[in-house]
């Protein structure tokens, strides 16, 4: 129960954090941070998958019902949510029957720091492509997606790091 | 049969995903199509009430710079008047109170409760709505030139599809002549936009004001828009012309949003000559 409630907690911030807070940065008027992301790489592994997906799909679709986006954003972390145990399975080595007992901040370092930059990355990618929606601009994709990743992962390792500390 | 259960029962995960995706995708189509986003816009009454609590905490930063704008204006209506009343006793004693017979548009003014314009597509959002009398496809300016199109409109609340948006086209002149092309935008510069289809023949200098054409239902005639800031030079296959904005689309306050009266009669006449 207690785990629910915090998964539900972290929703809710993250959702208003992005909306209120991160959607009007506009770094040089392109570049944004995308930290609801975190949602994915917080949630607990389990062996139903069914809520996990269901909650980040909603979590994508009401940052696009603020943004006015369609589904991109849904889409997006669809995509990642999904391929999330794929990643896990590659670069942890885990087996479903370790997932109750994986956490992610005991991992090491750089484990850790390979996972969150190819799930940002595709997540960004994929994002972009869809905001943009024509090959005409691929090199602005490519850039925006390039230097929204470095900001979100800034971000990331930086909360987290502030996080984990206190404990 | 069983084959299908266990087909079923090996990717349910898979199945859940696609059924999901196929969801998100269909939003998206609908979001690109102008006439059809529908279903997810932050016009309804949980997000556009959540925006309007936001703004108004951040509206204290702008007050200054809204202020200036507003006597900006004040002044220039101020000059307007004077120059009606001037004709007016200047002219022949049996003036006709034309006007009110006349008018074409109604104003109504309406704050920006939230700004977008690093996407493709951006959408802003207003808060006035059915309530006020804002319907869909009405023109929205502020003192400084076009801002965009209303599209979803709820109760209170309306989004509004920016000029900075792929699927944006609006009429667009040069000042002092009748030629005309289309306002359309690349999506790369938020201050820079593109006016196509300009006749090669028109003698254009840079610096050069366009504004409204006039030609569409929804812009009143003559609302500024920008300068010609690029054009290409000798005979290219397409002359598009670079616009830089009079509005600084980044930082919006008050918007009008205007009616025309006369929409619904222009659009019977034009679709009866249609069939």
């Amino acid at each position: 129960m207690n785990k629910v409630l915090k998964s539900f907690f972290i929703f809710f911030f993250l959702l208003f954090l992005q909306v209120f807070v991160l959607n009007n940065i506009q770094f040089l008027g392109y570049v944004n941070p995308y930290l609801y992301i975190a949602f994915v790489f917080f949630y607990p592994l389990k062996e139903n998958r069914f809520p996990f997906l269901l909650t980040t799909f909603l979590l994508g679709l009401f940052v696009d019902f603020f943004s006015d986006s369609g589904g991109i954003h849904a889409f997006s972390i669809l995509c990642i949510g999904y391929s999330r145990l794929f990643f896990i399975r590659v670069y942890f080595r885990k087996l479903p029957i370790d997932y109750p007992f994986f956490k992610l901040q005991l991992e090491t370092f750089g484990k850790i720091f390979n996972y969150v930059v190819t799930l940002t990355v595709i997540h960004h990618l994929i994002l972009f492509s869809f905001a943009n929606f024509s090959f005409q601009n691929i090199v602005h994709v490519l850039l925006n997606t390039l230097f929204s990743s470095v900001f979100t992962l800034l971000l990331f390792f930086l909360g987290t790091y502030i996080f984990t500390k206190n404990k | 049969m069983q084959q299908l259960i266990y087909f079923f029962r090996k990717f349910k995960y898979f199945l859940f995903f696609l059924l999901l995706q196929f969801i998100a995708i269909g939003l998206t189509f609908n979001n690109l199509n102008f006439h059809k986003s529908k279903y997810v816009n932050s016009a309804n009454t949980i997000t556009g009430g959540f925006y309007a609590k936001f703004s108004n905490f951040s509206d204290y930063l702008n007050l200054k710079t809204e202020n200036e704008i507003l006597s900006e204006e004040n002044t220039k209506l101020k000059n307007l008047l004077d120059k009606n009343n001037a004709v007016i006793i200047n002219g022949d004693t049996k003036v006709i109170d034309s006007i009110k017979y006349q008018q074409k548009y109604t104003y109504t003014t309406a704050k920006i409760i939230k700004n977008d314009y690093s996407n493709a597509f951006n959408f802003i959002t207003v808060n006035k709505g059915k309530k006020q009398g804002i319907l869909k496809e009405m023109a929205v300016i502020n003192s400084k030139g076009i801002i965009g199109i209303t599209d979803n409109v709820s109760k209170n609340y309306a989004t509004v599809q920016s000029i900075l948006s792929k699927n944006s086209k609006i009429n667009a002149r040069i000042k002092n002549s009748n030629q005309f092309g289309s306002l359309e935008w690349n999506g790369k510069d938020y201050n820079i936009v593109q006016l196509m289809d300009i006749p090669k023949q028109e003698s254009l200098k840079i610096g050069d004001t366009i504004e409204t054409g006039g030609k569409s239902t929804i812009f009143p005639e003559g609302i500024l828009i920008g300068t010609v800031l690029k054009m290409n030079q000798g005979n290219t296959a397409d002359n598009k012309i670079d616009v830089k904005l009079f509005n600084d689309m980044s930082n919006l306050g008050y918007v009008y949003i205007v009616k025309n009266l006369h929409k619904v009669e222009i659009r019977l006449l034009e679709n009866t000559t249609d069939e």
